[in-house]
């Protein structure tokens, strides 16, 4: 049965809009020219490619369901488990399932720690046991793990580049078609780098990607690439699931805050007077706030809300979303105020400009001149600004979520991650994996993320042109 | 002939992308003399900046010098180091840029910037000497110098900040002084005041000035010799008197004939068809021949040569085979200088008048302190009263700063009117507001300064003319609009493809023609004119003048003309109104104002404007009258006469009241003590 969780939802809706920019851009040159600008910079293809990875990863993680149960007897309605899973899920099932006792490093065969076991034969000993799942198959794991890991890798290999073969003459057969040329002519010019949107970095990035997908998940069939947790649950299993939480604080709080920020912030630059003076007020006093107070706050009186009406929610991982989609609410309201600040400083310059003054001396409604000529003129500030803030949001949660304000304690997140290697680094010997994935899963996402919103910023801000 | 002091010899610019190169400069070759004024005239992208530019090698970052010998004072620049160019710039060519207003440090004061100068080229005897500093400033008449030293560039006026701007660069006594556009930003009576500096101080150090500019007027007045860039290259050179004489290249008498004069009011200016070619690409032929009116076949096929004679040399085949006096006669057979038109003579004044402002007052409050306390106003506009007839066209003429451009958007309601009367065709505007002030917007328009930014460049032009068709509901449905929108462009003569395209794809001109096109959609009978061609080129500007006159024909539409260009006023209004300071000083039909002007200041803006003057020498004619100092603020104008200050026949009744209309003749008022009696 399929399951619409609250940020699920919002996730396909700011989908679907992304998509409906698309479209209608598509047929308008002004909006379409700086995005071909965009894609003239090899860096920024390269970085959209590892960014899509992430939103594919996002995506598949936000469609829920509930497995449905065998049916006991016939003719009785299918009934439903109370576990929600989500696509992701379902396909890194190996992942969810082999779980260990306890901590287990990288590509270990054995515990990170020793245990008191009984042998066979009915002695005590204190030994590092066997993984149930972590290189369970070999015999002697000493001997064969080496070459066992080399040989998949080599496979895994083989069988990524034959797929980015495959995806890659699959593209340039397109783009052979869609400009009218011959297919060596095409695979000529995109991977001798001379067209003029950078396919050939956006290729290799592809290839870098599904290299780096296909060895990772045919190790984790066998092994615990990151080793497992204090729980023995797989780190790569978390750090996956975390993308999506990433994302979701991302890009839900831009949806959240845009509204405000948009309207509040035009309407101050356009109307001044007292408007202008309610809410530069309004900002100014919501910027004096602390925003970790305010944000603690809004959590706590949640918790409490939660604890209350908790027949309400039936399962874990509602809750979680809840609480998810409450934090991008109150991160959204405490984050518009800089948005709102130069949109209301773009506006005070737009009254004025002659076509605003000519579209008011036709006759022109205020509502009619602010959607027509202040909104438009305005979106470039808008897009960059979102963007640019999508990666600070991204690290935002982490930080949230070390202080325990964040998402819920149950909830797969890199800041949850790091909270707990807050003890795994207290210990003697230390165990590293954990905060090493969250923060190269984390770092990969930001840095993409900063990349590609420098290249946007820098073809849609006039002022460096 | 001695040793020129600068001689540029087939100089060649590109800019950009080095496979496709944009030609800005194609070999240019030049000389000036030392002690003479040489002016470098073209339209907007001829590359007369870039030959200035490459003089001192001082490109943009994507432009550079491909070909050509800059040799100045027997040195060739371009093969100077870098470290050696850095005497020349400054110590031997300096040069004044266009804007005073981004050419000086706003957190410098004018003192310290002028001691950087000097520290930069005096001897070590100068280094930090007060003296030399003084005595630039007083060199460029900037008056109490002493008090000027310690003032920041946001207190002094435009005009000053050009002199401090030629202060610096006299600061290292340079033989050469490149003045680029320096009084385009500038007020006509301040423009003849930078104009007399240069001169002044070009006799006086015996320096030698490029000037480039755009103004036929300028040139007249400041060059001794002339030369004509079109398209990268130079077409024409010749001696002043020579230039203004007998022009010779078809590009020059055209651009003679687009001045807009008195003279020509009964027909259509004369234009140079076409646009300005692209300068990017080879060229085959001569670059003027598309749009040249006596274009033969042997203009497309082959470059032309270089013909000189009695040192007045022109690029064109007309001259090719010829000696000059012949070729001069070829010329003469050429089309009429002004094809006349038989138009009704403008129809008699008498018609009720279409719009009417008593004492139209718009201040705008300064406000001061946490609370925002109206400490005082600034008086834009103190009592304006107007009247256009029907069909007709006021101009309203003033310095910048005067509130010209206030009264337009005042009587527009695009300004909240502070007091008095703006009655539209009996109905009352000032005590309108909200839908029924939006229904009768559609009656009066308004057409900007800058076209550039007068259209939403997010829109298509098809949209831009259609927004006053959709917020006036004029005509249902998009079919509808279409085609209203292609007749309206037709109209102003653009092809109704153009409702599809963006504005930035179109010309200045062409834009320009596209806010008349949304001006019209609504059927106004009123459009205000703010400045509409001073953005524009010459040629440009002949087209919209043309293009006004025949819309006015057509529709009866009565203009206010705002402008500060005396011969736009000449060509196109019937009737004119000088304003100073908030105040309209004089009155009166085009004739009498610009023949025999009755105020001071009226006659001070018209001596002001230059001339040009076919016949050299006997100039003297002209009784100039100059105007001293800078306009007043008008947070704060003068007691008695606001225009005491600066009056050459200042009175002390002028220091104690303002005085009052007097009615020199029908239809011509002025306000000015003199004819009190």
């Amino acid at each position: 049965m399929v399951e619409l969780l609250w940020t699920d939802m919002l996730i396909f809706l700011l989908l679907a809009a992304v998509i409906g920019f698309v479209l209608f851009a598509r047929r308008r040159e002004h909006l379409r020219a700086p995005w071909r600008q965009v894609g003239r910079s090899g860096v920024a293809m390269a970085s959209l490619v590892v960014l899509s990875v992430y939103v594919l990863i996002g995506l598949l993680d936000s469609m829920h369901y509930r497995p449905s149960l065998p049916v006991s007897a016939q003719g009785e309605p299918a009934s439903y488990s109370t576990e929600i899973l989500s696509v992701f899920d379902r396909m890194v099932m190996h992942l969810r399932d082999t779980g260990e006792k306890t901590y287990s490093a990288p590509f270990a065969t054995h515990l990170f720690v020793k245990e008191t076991v009984e042998a066979a034969d009915g002695t005590v000993q204190r030994i590092y046991p066997r993984l149930v799942h972590g290189g369970g198959h070999l015999q002697d794991p000493h001997r064969d793990r080496l070459a066992d890991i080399l040989a998949t890798a080599l496979r895994a290999t083989v069988v990524a580049l034959l797929l980015w073969l495959l995806l890659s003459s699959a593209f340039i057969a397109l783009w052979a078609r869609r400009h009218g040329q011959s297919l060596g002519d095409a695979a000529g010019q995109i991977l001798g780098g001379r067209t003029a949107t950078r396919w050939r970095p956006m290729l290799l990035t592809l290839a870098i990607c599904l290299l780096l997908i296909g060895v990772l998940s045919a190790l984790s069939a066998d092994y615990h690439v990151f080793g497992t947790d204090k729980v023995g649950e797989d780190v790569l299993y978390q750090s996956l699931k975390s993308v999506r939480t990433g994302l979701v604080i991302g890009t839900l709080t831009t949806l959240v805050m845009l509204p405000f920020a948009i309207s509040l912030g035009i309407m101050a630059g356009y109307f001044r007077g007292w408007v202008d003076d309610l809410i530069q007020y309004l900002y100014t006093t919501l910027n004096s706030i602390p925003s970790v107070l305010l944000i603690a706050a809004a959590i706590l009186i949640l918790q409490v809300y939660l604890d209350g009406h908790g027949e309400n929610i039936t399962s874990v991982v509602e809750r979680a979303d809840l609480r998810l989609l409450f934090l991008c609410l109150i991160l959204g309201v405490t984050s518009w105020t800089g948005l709102c600040r130069y949109l209301r400083a773009e506006s005070l310059k737009l009254r004025e400009v002659d076509y605003v003054q000519a579209s008011t001396a036709l006759g022109a409604t205020h509502f009619a001149i602010l959607s027509r000529h202040i909104l438009p003129n305005v979106m470039h500030i808008v897009l960059i600004t979102v963007v640019l803030d999508f990666s600070g949001l991204v690290l935002a949660e982490a930080v949230l979520s070390y202080v325990q304000i964040g998402v819920d304690p149950t909830m797969h997140s890199w800041g949850n991650m790091i909270n707990s290697a807050r003890l795994e680094m207290a210990r003697e010997p230390i165990v590293w994996w954990s905060l090493s994935a969250a923060f190269v899963f984390m770092f990969t996402l930001v840095l993409a993320a900063n990349l590609f919103a420098d290249a946007v910023r820098d073809a849609l801000d006039p002022r460096l042109r | 002939m001695t040793q020129a002091l600068l001689s540029v010899l087939d100089l060649a610019t590109h800019l950009g992308d080095r496979q496709d190169p944009v030609r800005a400069v194609d070999g240019v070759s030049f000389d000036i003399q030392a002690g003479e004024t040489f002016a470098l005239l073209g339209e907007s992208g001829c590359g007369k900046s870039m030959t200035a530019l490459s003089l001192l090698r001082l490109l943009p970052s994507s432009g550079r010098i491909v070909a050509g010998q800059v040799l100045f004072q027997g040195r060739d620049v371009l093969r100077l180091p870098e470290a050696c160019m850095r005497e020349v710039r400054g110590g031997g060519i300096a040069m004044v840029f266009q804007e005073p207003m981004t050419s000086l440090n706003p957190v410098m004061s004018i003192g310290e910037q002028i001691a950087e100068a000097v520290n930069r080229h005096a001897d070590a005897s100068d280094v930090g000497s007060r003296e030399r500093v003084m005595e630039l400033l007083e060199a460029v008449r900037i008056p109490d110098p002493e008090r000027r030293l310690q003032e920041y560039p946001h207190q002094l006026s435009g005009g000053m900040k050009q002199r401090v701007v030629i202060a610096i660069a006299l600061a290292g006594n340079p033989a050469l002084l490149v003045a680029d556009e320096p009084t385009t930003a500038l007020d006509v009576t301040i423009q003849a005041q930078v104009l007399d500096l240069l001169s002044t101080l070009q006799r006086e150090r015996g320096m030698s000035i490029l000037l480039i500019t755009h103004d036929l007027g300028v040139v007249a007045e400041t060059a001794d010799r002339v030369a004509v860039m079109y398209a990268g290259q130079i077409v024409e050179q010749a001696t002043r008197d020579d230039f203004f004489n007998h022009p010779r290249h078809p590009y020059s008498r055209k651009l003679f004939d687009s001045l807009p004069s008195m003279d020509k009011r009964r027909g259509d200016l004369q234009v140079i068809r076409g646009l300005v070619p692209s300068l990017q690409g080879e060229f085959t032929g001569c670059r003027f021949a598309p749009r040249c009116a006596q274009v033969m076949d042997v203009c497309h096929e082959h470059t032309p040569q270089w013909c000189a004679s009695n040192g007045h040399g022109v690029l064109c085949h007309l001259y090719a085979d010829a000696v000059d006096s012949g070729a001069d006669k070829k010329m003469g057979a050429g089309p009429a200088v002004i094809s006349r038109r038989e138009v009704n003579a403008p129809t008699p004044t008498g018609g009720e008048a279409l719009l009417n402002t008593h004492g139209l007052e718009i201040y705008f409050p300064i406000q001061k302190g946490l609370f925002k306390r109206t400490v005082g106003h600034v008086r834009a506009v103190d009592g304006v009263g107007l009247s256009i007839p029907r069909g007709r066209t006021l101009a309203l003429v003033g310095e910048s700063g005067c509130g010209k451009t206030t009264v337009g958007k005042g009587i527009l309601q695009l300004l909240r009117v502070t007091g008095g009367q703006v009655r539209f065709d009996g109905q009352e505007l000032t005590t309108l507001a909200g839908a029924q002030l939006r229904s009768l917007r559609s009656e009066m328009q308004i057409i900007f300064q800058d076209p550039a930014s007068s259209m939403n460049p997010r829109m298509l032009v098809g949209d831009i003319i259609a927004e006053g068709l959709v917020t006036q509901g004029i005509g249902a449905g998009r079919g509808e609009h279409e085609r209203r929108v292609a007749r309206l462009l037709d109209q102003v003569g653009m092809p109704a493809q153009s409702a599809r395209r963006y504005p930035h794809e179109f010309s200045g001109g062409q834009r320009q023609r596209i806010c008349i096109a949304r001006a019209l959609a609504v059927e106004p009978k009123l459009i205000v004119c703010d400045e509409p061609t001073s953005a524009l080129d010459v040629s440009v500007q002949a087209q919209i003048l043309n293009l006004l006159k025949r819309l006015q024909d057509e529709l009866q539409l009565s203009y206010l003309f705002i402008t500060h260009d005396v011969s736009v006023v000449s060509y196109i209004a019937d009737e004119v109104a000088v304003m100073y300071l908030g105040r309209i000083v004089e009155q009166g039909d085009v004739e009498t104002i610009l023949r025999s002007p009755s105020h001071p200041y009226t006659q001070a803006l018209m001596s002001a404007v230059p001339r040009i003057e076919k016949s050299g020498g006997n100039g003297n004619e002209r009784k100039v009258i100059r105007v001293e100092g800078d306009l007043p603020s008008p947070a704060n104008p003068p007691a008695g006469c606001h225009f005491h200050p600066r009056c050459s026949r200042v009175m002390p009744v002028c220091l104690e009241s303002y005085p009052a209309g007097k009615e020199l003749s029908v239809g011509h008022s002025t306000r000015c003590h003199l004819y009190d009696g």
